[in-house]
């Protein structure tokens, strides 16, 4: 994992040292709250419904046992027992008080830890495949790059004043875990019939009110030219993207109305100024950082094949927990564990204080010390033994945390909505939780097989619903909570937008119209291997409004 | 109606302006206004506080007041009046339940 060194650290210390002054000067009335508005939100602090939230970055969603065990201390100390991991893979916390935040960013700072531009229009948390150094379809580890790219865009003089928020995912494999094309700017390492790396660079890839799929403007650029090339695209961003309207400022709607050739364009022109200067990447510092993402020493664990057929047979929810939360991993003998944090009934993302604690010892005992978070909201331990998972199954079932529906209907993304967001229009937790508890049999989950349905609280769709399999968007009519069903989305290589299948439905018949869009996929599937997009992709929507609306169409 | 709401400065916990002058930290016993008199005199204390630097995020919200109850139209406020939906432990409404069991 990547430690701080002297540079960080002071870093790190002295911005809590100025924002606890911050804090106490408007505690103590010396600025206004039009004054300290900014200056809040570029420590990641909120204010919500109920109370402020702290969002706290966890970089490319890596997280260490002791940075884990802090996040649960702070739980439990300054907060109400339990934290929120969210779609950015970050974490929030919903009920700090401002007076106690000082003293939260200074816990913080002591595991290298931050929560500095997870707010304002700048270059946010860099996101990553939660997979990343493990899956065996990678051709290296991107968070190196994510890693070059946080330090170069740490308040970044020129890039710190965007003209709206910027947010950059990597991943290193094919399969695209990390959702790529719904960010600013995506980029996939991949390596070139020579075996050099480099990165396919998409730009203007966005979700909320206006959502775009990124487009793709290097098949190659290799990797010594990261920075400049992405200074390059921030630098046409900055000077070109809309400052007059904020729903247009987005670098997804300058490249829509500029089009995606003459934005290739510009940034080359731009590039060519930059690419030989000071920000090409020297070879040793990148190997400097890669050092740091080295893998742990996996040393030969060949019993575990033995050893989990035999557990298989002794228990059959084990095995159900193997098949569908256990990925396979480079390395034959170990494997990387999803902990689901979708229980049945549950909020989505959500984990207490003693939840968090046990994971950091689990990953501690069984995972060399490694813990993800997903965009997805759950956690990861990205390297346990095969011969461990038994073991590690074991504790998970001891904290409510061994639900085996990775992937499935149940395993739904969620914002916290109007239950917590101040922006929010509806509520997002209440629609998870009843179809979770609707479709709680695990064998009818399997059933339905591999199905990602995602709900947004409101369009600023930090629920991901334009990309869900099924996707959930929660508006207000009339006063009341609406929820628009889309379908057909996906957030992986071949990015989609979903379609909106119909009229909206109230709170108490969504969960009649989620059940209504599967039974009619278990109806039109080719077969159980024809997953859910498949088969909306071959059957369109037709079936499926057909299912939804008839009965209504003919009593008109 | 209208009633005035915030959040405090130090903690950000919900508050509604009462009838007894006092920032409640429950929307009981709010200050509910029928007129644009009203209204300005809510408005006008809301902006005090403000500058006092008592509460953020001032707003005059739409109530009923049915048998003596306040009930805001919105779900939003309905939600920051009782604590999240999904939590029935947490926020204002989990103050109502401990005190009931008490």
């Amino acid at each position: 994992m990547y430690r701080y060194d002297e540079f960080d650290h002071d870093f790190v210390k002295a911005r809590v040292a100025d924002f606890s002054d911050q804090v106490e000067r408007r505690l103590a009335g010396e600025i206004t709250e039009d004054q300290f508005r900014p200056l809040r939100l570029m420590n990641g602090v909120y204010l919500q419904l109920h109370a402020y939230m702290l969002r706290i970055a966890v970089p490319y969603g890596t997280l260490s046992s002791k940075q884990m065990r802090m996040l649960g201390h702070i739980a439990r100390k300054y907060d109400k027992g339990y934290g929120h991991f969210t779609t950015r893979q970050n974490i929030q916390f919903n009920w700090p008080a401002l007076s106690d935040i000082p003293a939260i960013l200074a816990d913080l700072a002591s595991v290298e830890m931050h929560a500095i531009q997870t707010s304002g229009n700048c270059i946010r948390n860099v996101t990553a495949d939660h997979f990343a150094g493990a899956a065996a379809d990678e051709v290296a580890d991107p968070r190196p790059y994510a890693e070059i790219l946080r330090q170069w865009s740490s308040v970044h003089p020129e890039f710190s004043y965007l003209p709206r928020k910027f947010k950059i995912a990597v991943t290193g494999a094919e399969r695209d875990r990390a959702a790529i094309q719904t960010h600013d700017i995506g980029l996939h390492l991949k390596k070139n019939d020579k075996g050099e790396l480099g990165f396919a660079v998409y730009v203007g890839g966005g979700q909320g009110r206006t959502p775009m799929v990124g487009k793709k403007i290097r098949d190659f650029l290799p990797e010594e030219h990261l920075l400049s090339y992405t200074t390059a695209i921030l630098r046409v961003y900055n000077l070109f993207g809309r400052r007059d309207n904020k729903y247009k400022a987005r670098i997804k709607i300058l490249v829509h109305e500029t089009g995606v050739d003459e934005i290739a364009r510009q940034v080359e022109a731009e590039w060519q100024a930059l690419k030989d200067g000071e920000l090409k990447l020297p070879e040793a510092d990148v190997q400097a950082i890669q050092s740091y993402f080295a893998p742990p020493v996996l040393v030969s664990r060949p019993e575990g094949d033995e050893a989990l057929k035999v557990a298989r047979l002794d228990s059959r929810s084990f095995g159900e927990w193997l098949d569908q939360n256990v990925f396979t991993h480079r390395d034959p003998d170990y494997a990387a564990v999803t902990i689901s944090l979708k229980g049945i009934g549950e909020a989505p993302g959500d984990a207490t204080d003693s939840q968090m604690e046990a994971v950091a010892d689990i990953a501690e005992q069984y995972g060399f010390d490694e813990i993800r978070v997903s965009h997805e909201q759950n956690l990861i331990l990205p390297h346990v033994a095969r011969a461990d998972l038994k073991a590690v199954y074991d504790a998970l079932v001891a904290i409510d945390l061994a639900t085996a529906n990775s992937n499935l209907i149940s395993d739904i993304i969620a914002c916290p909505g109007l239950d917590y967001c101040a922006l929010a229009n509806a509520r997002s937790i209440s629609v998870a939780q009843d179809i979770s508890r609707r479709f709680a049999s695990l064998e009818r989950q399997r059933d339905v097989g591999e199905l990602k349905l995602k709900i947004s609280g409101c369009i600023n769709a930090c629920g991901h619903h334009h990309v869900g399999h099924i996707g959930i968007l929660g508006v207000e009519k009339k006063g009341a909570e609406l929820y628009q069903v889309t379908l057909g989305g996906s957030a992986d290589e071949h990015t989609t937008v979903g379609e909106i299948i119909g009229r909206g439905f109230g709170p108490e018949e969504i969960t009649d119209a989620i059940e209504t869009i599967v039974d009619t996929y278990l109806q039109v599937r080719s077969g159980p291997a024809e997953k859910f997009l498949d088969a909306y992709r071959r059957v369109g929507p037709a079936p499926f409004k057909e299912a939804l609306y008839a009965s209504e169409a003919k009593a008109a | 109606m209208k009633i005035l709401t915030a959040n405090r400065l130090t903690d950000g916990e919900a508050v509604w302006f009462s009838a007894a002058g006092l920032w409640a930290e429950t929307i009981d016993g709010a200050d509910a206004v029928a007129d644009k008199d009203g209204e300005a005199r809510l408005e006008a204390i809301g902006r005090r506080a403000y500058d006092d630097n008592e509460v953020v995020d001032v707003n005059l919200i739409d109530v009923n007041v049915v048998g003596g109850v306040i009930q805001p139209l919105r779900l939003r406020e309905v939600i920051r009046a009782a604590g999240p939906t999904n939590r029935l432990d947490l926020g204002k409404q989990a103050r109502s339940t401990a005190n009931a069991a008490a």
